[in-house]
């Protein structure tokens, strides 16, 4: 039984880290090419990394990073404006909320109902996981599992 | 053990029917505006087309070059946003044009916000459409359409006397929807 449990949690650990791993190799590719440390580069990027965040209107499933919409293109152009004025990454991205919503927000901030979403993969997991303890315990005790569930009289 | 079966199965099916049934009232491609209740954000717009039927050359020259919010105070003012190539503005042109000139001389001003467009194209344009009783702007980085969330053209906002964005239309307008809007925001008393 302890057994079972130990294997159940070490796969759901596993599973956690699996689950994680994507986010980080999405991220890498949009920061992956700042070679050179110049004030330049370093706007470029932190525009290329705000933009990827923000919802492109026109297109509505991708970022105004990746859209071609001319729409996408004057916001990129917004975005590099007021990050290169000195306003926050933060700064920034409340402007287009205030504009569009937050709706603009390709990742829903974690509060409120967005809470579902980060919480429910890890809910149905844990779930799953004793779901196959369960079954588990109950393949491997067939008989002994059986018989003290009803009440021998 | 069946029912409890069929029990715990609907424990589960049962939100993800409700959730999946919720789903299906929204429409994800519509965008709710946060604008309406808050001041409308400025701008300062170059003039690039006059009106087209102006009562005096006086009245067109009162109105030159550039276009301040700010100096609208007290008035309504109706912002249209539209573009050459967009097909339902075609549609809500004449509406727009005769809600315009059946409220010249009220406390409300109209424009026409040339959005991802050359003037030359939206010049052009009026004058294919019969004229335009109000004054066309032009935008040229974009940048006052995105100070209003735009995502589609057209789209039309309404501000009041106060200053803020009282309502906000998308699509086509009718000339019923701006005469019940504008009136009932002249009639609000001035701040």
């Amino acid at each position: 039984m302890s057994r079972a449990f130990g294997l159940a949690v070490l796969s759901l650990a596993f599973a956690l880290v699996l689950a994680t791993q994507p986010v980080r190799a999405q991220g890498a590719p949009t920061s992956g090419n700042s070679g050179q440390t110049s004030g330049v580069s370093r706007l470029d990027d932190s525009v290329r990394k705000l933009s990827s965040e923000l919802r492109c209107p026109v297109c509505q499933g991708e970022s105004i990073q990746e859209s071609p919409a001319d729409l996408a293109k004057e916001m990129r152009r917004v975005v590099r404006d007021q990050l290169a004025a000195g306003r926050s990454t933060e700064e920034v991205k409340a402007y287009f909320v205030s504009k569009y919503g937050e709706w603009i927000l390709l990742e829903p901030k974690a509060r409120g109902v967005n809470l579902t979403v980060y919480l429910l993969p890890f809910l149905m997991l844990i779930g799953g996981a004793v779901l196959i303890l369960y079954s588990v315990r109950r393949w491997t005790h067939p008989r002994t599992g059986s018989v003290p569930d009803s009440p021998a009289p | 053990m069946s029912w409890k079966r069929s029990l715990i199965a609907s424990l589960f099916a049962l939100p993800i029917l409700a959730l999946l049934a919720f789903g299906t009232t929204r429409d994800p491609r519509i965008i709710t505006s946060p604008l309406p209740g808050h001041a409308a954000p400025a701008f300062a717009l170059a003039v690039f087309s006059y009106p087209t039927d102006a009562p005096s050359p006086q009245a067109a020259q009162a109105m030159r070059d550039t276009v301040r919010l700010d100096s609208l105070k007290g008035k309504v003012v109706v912002l249209n946003f539209w573009a050459s190539w967009c097909l339902a503005c075609r549609d809500e042109h004449a509406a727009l044009s005769a809600a315009a000139t059946a409220l010249r001389g009220d406390d409300v001003r109209f424009y026409g916000v040339l959005y991802q467009d050359v003037p030359e194209n939206g010049r052009e344009w009026i004058a294919r459409m019969g004229g335009q009783t109000y004054e066309g702007l032009y935008d040229p980085k974009t940048r006052t359409a995105i100070d209003y969330g735009l995502y589609g053209v057209p789209e039309t906002f309404f501000i009041g006397r106060d200053g803020r964005v009282r309502y906000k239309h998308v699509g086509a307008v009718t000339t019923q929807v701006v005469m019940d809007t504008v009136r009932a925001l002249l009639a609000d008393k001035v701040k």
